[in-house]
């Protein structure tokens, strides 16, 4: 029998919005293992890793550490315990350098002033110990997320962590820089760190991790040796059932294009331009995918598209007319639809009802008003309608929206969004953190919305999704487009993630292929 | 939902009660005949019916100004002009009331929309500012009161004074242009049927038009009211002039009720009592009534225990000022909350 070096004991967590996180849920790891923590966004894995650094605290339950019971009250207190932890999303001041990141808060100081040299010389000791390659003295804004990752991991590190937790460090990685990540963390274990490593993705746990612990709803539905389960028993005890990992779609028949964008370029606040004269057609009834490691222009693009970001130079045309200059309001009346990336700052009013986020895109209509009113009874059975057709689980749409799970929310951003009839729609990040039930269903409304003639753009980080869905495909570097795929059935995710690293680019030929004005009358 | 609606009123209350309860401490330490001081702050207002009377005065002006606060706090846009408006309105129902003569009825009506104009177009400044340059509207509304009561004395003083009576007061309002008073030894107006219909209409124009829904949602998400197509910059706009309007509505009826004369001195503060309704109503014009009338209440009771007892009236600041920072500090009760939430939680699940 191997150490235990940390135990959890009957975790319970209720968050303040009711959402019951964790439920007696009993957690164990051994000294010097990669341990693999699974299940669907909104299991509780992170929350139950958020607990054992102190970010969140337990209505109940125990931690051990070696044998001894601890409360970890703070991040502080979790340090102390030799815990450090990465989060999916990196803690680093992108205006400093490695070094000072690295140092933030215990930095090395000579007559009161900090010693840089000093911290660029821990900086580089460090990652020569642990063969994490980092230049010291670069700027973390102009470093491509693996290099912060290492960062992030080197921080926890020299904070003398004994027990590194990593949050879907694969997340936002190209295939390759996976790769790398997981020769380094093998490295770790055989220095004889023990590593938390969080994922939803059963073939990196198959590949790295000596034991699994499986969790659902809340609950742990089991600890395995890795090599004693297989991917398909994983998924099962995951979901609960058996997921269909293909999505049944037909051969598409493109039309003519809806939305053109031509010579699209931008300069953001900081003088670095983020998208450089980027140009591409959606037609009728097609759905193109853009893939490409997240902060490469995704966001701005789809910003401009839609509305919310000034354009500068470029032209976008939606159904032949332009939209540079048009309100959002004027846009979505073009037959725009939209699913923003971040469904909580704008695609919902989380105090809101359910009803009223339904209809927050066409309550000024004049069918649903008389006279200065709203016509509320109209209002409530399209609301009443919405909620059903869309499976939002909720007693009444009066209900307001925060108090529904992350899966549930997105399912009322995409009822309004898919119920006004778009000729084009924009759907960024659509499944982002929600539970694969709710994706299947966002899945399949896609497809029929495209078998009904929308046009869309599908915009998104994760690789198996932009591959499944898509019917041609976009890659987008360093604000570029780099390549064009016209059938998306006919590459590989290995060769994908080569372009995405910027490693191949197409001929400006090829890439010009994306763009369809002059083969496709407006 | 229902919960934590109940939850908030509750939270509400047990504020309203620590503060009395402290009051009651302080006047304990300071006084010499504090159950005499308590009884009359607690029993005063309802002694007698002419006492009585004077709270439902107080509450007209203050259902106007915090109806006035809640519609631009719904929207978000933290404008304090209410008091700048409430004193502008009434200097303009004055210059109507004096200067013009117009049949009874008509006359206190045309004054009335006159100080809802003027009113209204106040405020359009902290509005059109924020609106085309982010200018922060707490900060400019602050500085207009003061911009608007010195206007409004110049106006007072240079073409409305009446030079033959002793102090710095205008002419007296044709008697046309007045509210009538209809309660015998109160002063108790017909404007408190104006604020009733405007409770009313605030109430449908937030919860039933297309106007108070755009304003509700950019108040509540103004990143999701400009994604979904609501033009955020025109609701920042339209709620501040509808604030000012029905504050300066508020002040025109106040003085047509009030006063045969204008008289102010200085600022009045109804507009800021506003903001403390407004906060103790969350906003919401249907509960602005009874939070106006427990203000009031408050209010005219300290005012008697002044009077009958060495306790001053300040001491209701004391109160107001608990009551408030108990009621917007959100870690407040917040240990409850989550208990009841946890509970709720284990028994669905």
């Amino acid at each position: 029998m191997p150490d235990e070096i940390l135990k959890m004991q009957n975790i319970t967590k209720v968050y303040p919005n009711g959402i019951v996180a964790n439920k007696g849920v009993n957690f164990s790891v051994y000294a010097g293992e990669i341990h693999a923590l699974v299940g669907e966004n909104g299991a509780g894995k992170t929350t139950l890793m958020k607990i054992l650094f102190g970010l969140e605290h337990p209505e109940e339950g125990a931690i051990y550490l070696k044998g001894e019971k601890i409360i970890i009250s703070s991040p502080q207190v979790a340090i102390r315990h030799k815990i450090g932890m990465v989060h999916q999303h990196f803690m680093l001041v992108p205006s400093l350098t490695v070094a000072e990141n690295i140092v933030l808060g215990m930095e090395p100081s000579r007559r009161g002033f900090i010693d840089i040299e000093k911290a660029i010389e821990t900086t580089e000791k460090l990652s020569e110990k642990y063969n994490l390659k980092v230049d010291a003295r670069a700027k973390i804004a102009d470093l491509p997320v693996g290099q912060r990752q290492k960062v992030e991991i080197l921080k926890a590190l020299l904070r003398g962590a004994e027990i590194l937790i990593l949050d879907e460090p694969t997340a936002v990685l190209t295939p390759q820089e996976t790769t790398e990540l997981f020769s380094e963390l093998v490295h770790l274990k055989n220095k004889g760190h023990t590593i938390i490593f969080i994922s939803h993705k059963l073939k990196e746990i198959k590949e790295i991790s000596d034991r699994v612990t499986i969790m659902r709803h809340g609950k742990n539905m089991g600890v395995y040796r890795t090599q004693d389960v297989t991917e398909e028993e994983i998924s099962r005890l995951m979901v609960g059932r058996d997921v269909v990992l293909k999505v049944q779609k037909q051969k598409n028949k493109p039309g003519d294009a809806v939305l053109h964008v031509e010579n699209l370029s931008y300069t953001d606040d900081y003088g670095k331009n983020v998208l450089k004269n980027i140009s591409f057609s959606v037609r009728r009834g097609e759905i193109l995918g853009i893939a490409g490691v997240e902060g490469n222009g995704q966001r701005e693009l789809v910003e401009i598209v839609t509305g919310l970001r000034a354009c500068q130079e470029g032209k976008i045309y939606i159904s032949g007319k332009p939209v540079n200059n048009l309100s959002i309001k004027q846009i979505r009346e073009l037959g725009t639809s939209h699913i923003p990336e971040d469904r909580m700052t704008y695609g919902v009013a989380g105090p809101a009802s359910i009803g009223e986020n339904l209809i927050s895109d066409r309550f000024y209509k004049k069918e649903f008003n008389t006279g200065l009113f709203l016509n509320l009874k109209k209002l409530n059975e399209l609301t009443a309608r919405l909620a059903k057709e869309y499976t939002v689980k909720c007693s009444t749409p009066k209900l307001a929206v925060k108090m529904l799970s992350g899966g549930n929310i997105q399912k009322v951003v995409v009822a309004r969004e898919f119920s006004s009839n778009p000729k084009l729609l924009i759907a960024d990040q659509p499944t982002r953190g929600i539970d694969v039930g709710a994706t299947e269903f966002i899945h399949k409304k896609l497809i029929e919305l495209r078998d009904g003639g929308t046009a869309i753009l599908l915009v998104s980080a994760d690789l198996n999704e932009v591959m499944e869905i898509s019917d041609s495909i976009l890659v987008m570097y360093g604000g570029e487009v780099v390549a064009y795929f016209p059938d998306a059935s006919r590459i590989t995710e290995e060769e994908l993630g080569l372009y995405m690293l910027g490693v191949k680019r197409q001929s400006a030929e090829e890439i010009g292929g994306a763009f369809y004005a002059k083969k496709h009358a407006v | 939902m229902q919960k934590s609606t109940l939850f908030e009123f509750l939270r509400t209350v047990i504020a309203v009660l620590i503060a009395i309860i402290m009051a009651f401490i302080i006047i304990f330490f300071i006084s010499k005949q504090p159950i005499e001081a308590i009884n009359r702050f607690l029993f005063g207002p309802i002694s007698s019916f002419r006492h009585f009377g004077n709270v439902l005065e107080m509450v007209i002006p203050l259902i106007f100004t915090s109806l006035a606060v809640s519609v631009m706090f719904q929207a978000k846009q933290f404008n304090m002009g209410a008091e700048g408006s409430f004193f502008i309105g009434a200097v303009a129902a004055a210059a109507i009331g004096i200067k013009f003569k117009l049949p009874p009825v008509l006359h206190p009506l045309v004054a009335i929309a006159a100080g809802g104009i003027v009113g209204g177009a106040a405020n359009f400044i902290p509005a059109f500012l924020k609106a085309r340059w982010k200018a922060s509207e707490l900060v400019s509304s602050l500085m207009l009161n003061y911009i608007m009561f010195n206007l409004g004395i110049y106006f007072i003083n240079y073409y409305l004074r009446d030079p033959y009576a002793g102090a710095m007061v205008s002419y007296t309002v044709n008697p046309t242009a007045n509210l009538p008073q209809f309660v015998p030894r109160t002063r108790i107006h017909a404007g408190i049927f104006i604020a009733v219909l405007a409770v009313i209409v605030v109430y449908y124009f937030l919860y039933r038009t297309r106007w108070g829904f755009a304003l509700r949602m950019t108040g509540i998400n103004s990143k999701f009211a400009d994604y979904s197509g609501i033009n955020t910059n025109m609701v920042i706009l339209y709620s501040q002039i509808i604030g000012g309007m029905i504050a300066g509505i508020g002040g025109a009826t106040e003085l047509l009720g009030m006063y045969q004369r204008f008289q102010w001195q200085s600022l009045p503060g109804y507009g800021f009592d506003g903001i403390i309704v407004a906060i103790l109503a969350r906003n919401n014009p249907l509960l602005i009534p009874v939070a106006a009338v427990f203000l009031a209440y408050m209010r005219i009771g300290a005012d008697l225990m002044s009077r009958m007892t060495d306790v001053p009236s300040e001491m209701v600041s004391v109160i107001q000022a608990v009551m408030i920072m108990l009621i917007a500090a959100e870690a407040f009760l917040s240990y409850w909350r989550h208990k009841m939430v946890v509970r709720e939680a284990k028994i669905d699940g």
